[in-house]
């Protein structure tokens, strides 16, 4: 079925919203009535429809208006894509996956018809029908993973395998909660995950890294993550911090349902062909509080999470100044029921 | 299985190309494209020999632009522990086999400037997948292979009427013809990287002569075929599943767990990868360590086993499984 695509924004007068039935979809991460990190990492295997996991890349309502923002922050800061110079066949292996699941998923919106090395590519939403050799980037506008990130919701990395670690090496990263491809690009797994509380401590990033330097071609795989977001912004970048951290001191008990979004992000993992590479989505989906409380069961399991975050989570996260308005805003909707078994709505 | 998604296969083709050596040519049972890989990588051949499955790793040696089919190149190892005779003696053209999809555990670094690779026997077939993929690609590489005679050496006039004698160089033991490895390596221009695959005492003086030449580690790479190895019978006892394992003379831990029903996760049987890494619980005897992958001192604590490489002697072993 064609999916309705949605004229929205990210910024300014931030339009975007949720329809019931993209709220309904909306990847809820929370299995219990508490949250605590772990590798929770599971297979990115095809689930139910009417859910996030119908294709194994999602496309939805927001695509258009994604793509259009995407544009947008690349425009006043083309260094959010980056890719190192030996990256080139992990970039063609990615502009093949994403075409390929694209079009395998919504068939009445991406077409690939391949003729050897010679491709064409319809993106109907956008308005593109592109022919072009693979594996010569003289033939398409841009290079290949920014060519195709244009064209695919979320952010992507490309990680590099070699010395018994991964290297962050290639990436479009414009929807990011606070962290900066510049920054990080050429780092290792443990640079790059320097920062994270906690977790380091665990043990989790030698057990994650562990089992993603075995990830195997044909069996990706997938984590959520979440944070929390002021107003349905896309790009809270490190580098326009000055334009979204003020807005945390914005939230009052009236205005928490409009302005407060959950931000989750599935992130999936999958082993490149030709490269050996790994590419690394990092899909990100917002949901105000309005939207939230519309499902009886979240609205009564998201305040119990945040009241069980650890204080280092709780600062990392950013969250330290509205989470409490939250959590007693939330709590009207809480009558202290049971709530019942995994993430999905009853 | 947890060595991953297996793919149905017919074998098309079987080709003698040298003393010992046949080139087998798998193609998908149910006609669609192999998945493409990378220059390095193996796959797990899976072997029905009468009801007992035998799974050994190969290198893919097509080119990996070509989904068409996956080709490996077999020696039949003079004291094979069944795998090799099995190839070599029972499978035939027309054959339904089943192999794993492509892991690569030996991938080029693709920051190098040049690749220089250095082959020794059989250990010639990862390089002919990555010296099709370094010259699509247009990377800088040079093939150095030598071999014991002439009529064992698998590819060579092939490997040089493809790439020409300035980047393939064949050394014949036979004619007392050996790889300058010393001179290699001092002639060689910043940000190359070094592969050696083949025999382990070619493969020790190689990286051995690197570090001492001065090359920085990361760019000594390097890819042994282990195999298990024939020893001595034992048993072992899986503590969780509380069951009593008996590994033949000729079989692996591994080989022997998989038997009896229980799954544990691999992808490269050989040693290298980390995934069959078991926790050692009681250990009266001596683990005999042979894989390259567990630390010396994770070896000497005699806490974790390595079950495809591995073995054992002495009165108890259990293991947590």
């Amino acid at each position: 079925m064609a999916i309705a695509f949605k004229q929205e924004t990210f910024r300014d007068d931030f339009s975007y919203r949720n329809s019931p039935e993209n709220i309904r979809r909306f990847p809820f991460p929370f299995d219990r009535d508490e949250y605590m990190y772990s590798v929770n990492m599971e297979p990115h295997v095809k689930g139910q429809k009417g859910t996030v996991f119908e294709s194994l890349i999602d496309v939805d309502e927001h695509y258009i208006a994604e793509m259009h923002d995407r544009a947008l922050v690349l425009r006043d800061d083309p260094l959010r894509y980056q890719a190192l110079p030996h990256m080139m066949t992990a970039q063609w292996d990615t502009l093949e996956l994403l075409m390929e699941e694209q079009a395998a998923g919504y068939p009445e919106h991406f077409t690939l018809i391949r003729n050897g090395d010679r491709w064409r590519w319809i993106n109907r939403p956008l308005g593109i029908d592109d022919t072009f050799t693979f594996g010569d980037t003289a033939t398409l506008p841009y290079e290949p993973l920014e060519y195709i990130t244009r064209q695919a919701q979320g952010d992507f990395c490309i990680v590099d395998q070699r010395d018994g670690n991964l290297w962050m090496d290639a990436g479009m990263v414009t929807t990011q909660a606070d962290w900066s491809l510049d920054f990080d690009i050429g780092m290792n797994f443990m640079e790059w995950h320097g920062p994270v509380p906690l977790a380091h401590q665990a043990g989790v990033f030698d057990r994650a890294l562990k089992f993603l330097l075995n990830l195997q071609q044909g069996k990706p795989t997938r984590r959520f993550n979440w944070t929390m977001t002021i107003n349905p912004r896309l790009d809270t970048s490190p580098e326009n911090y000055p334009k979204w951290g003020a807005d945390r001191a914005t939230v009052t008990p009236e205005n928490v349902g409009e302005k407060v979004h959950l931000r989750v992000e599935l992130q999936s993992l999958w082993r490149l062909p030709r490269s050996n590479a790994i590419l690394f989505v990092i899909r990100c989906y917002l949901m105000n509080m309005n939207e939230l409380v519309t499902v009886p069961k979240w609205a009564r399991r998201f305040p119990r999470v945040l009241r069980t975050l650890p204080p280092e989570l709780i600062d990392y996260k950013g969250l330290t100044r509205y989470r409490q308005t939250t959590i007693d805003w939330l709590s009207k909707f809480d009558d202290g029921a049971p709530t019942s078994p995994g993430p999905f709505p009853d | 299985m947890s060595g991953g998604i297996e793919i149905p296969v017919r074998v098309t083709q079987v080709t003698p190309v040298a003393h010992r050596i046949k080139r087998f040519r798998f193609e998908r049972l149910d006609g669609g494209p192999m998945p493409y890989f990378s220059g390095g990588a193996h796959i797990i051949v899976s072997m029905n020999d009468n009801g007992h499955v035998r799974r050994n790793a190969y290198s893919l040696m097509s080119p990996p632009y070509d989904c068409s089919a996956y080709e490996i190149s077999v020696l039949h190892v003079e004291d094979s522990r069944g795998g090799s005779s099995f190839m070599h003696e029972k499978v035939r053209e027309g054959d339904e086999m089943r192999v794993s999809h492509p892991v690569n555990l030996f991938q080029p670094d693709w920051r190098g400037r040049k690749h220089l690779l250095i082959a020794g026997g059989i250990g010639i077939t990862p390089f002919i997948a990555m010296m099709e993929q370094f010259s699509r690609e247009g990377a800088h590489f040079e093939l150095h292979y030598a071999v014991r005679t002439r009529d064992r050496g698998a590819y060579c006039e092939d490997l040089v009427a493809r790439y020409g004698p300035h980047r393939v160089k064949i050394y014949c033991d036979a004619e007392d013809n050996r790889i300058p490895v010393a001179r290699l390596l001092d002639s060689q221009p910043l940000g190359t990287h070094l592969y050696v695959c083949g025999p382990a005492g070619m493969i020790d003086g190689v990286l051995k002569a690197g570090l001492e030449a001065g090359w920085p580690e990361q760019n000594l790479h390097s890819e042994r075929f282990l195999s298990s190895q024939p020893g001595k019978p034992f048993s072992i006892e899986l503590t969780r599943s509380g069951k009593t394992i008996h590994v033949g003379h000729h079989e692996s831990m591994l080989e022997a767990i998989e038997a009896a029903g229980i799954d544990v996760p691999f992808l490269c049987r050989g040693g290298a990868c980390g995934q069959c890494e078991t926790m050692v619980t009681v250990c009266d005897g001596k683990l005999l360590h042979n894989d390259v992958y567990l630390s010396d001192e994770e070896k000497a604590s005699g806490r974790k086993v390595m079950l495809c490489v591995s073995r054992f002697e002495g009165n108890a072993l259990h293991l947590d499984l």
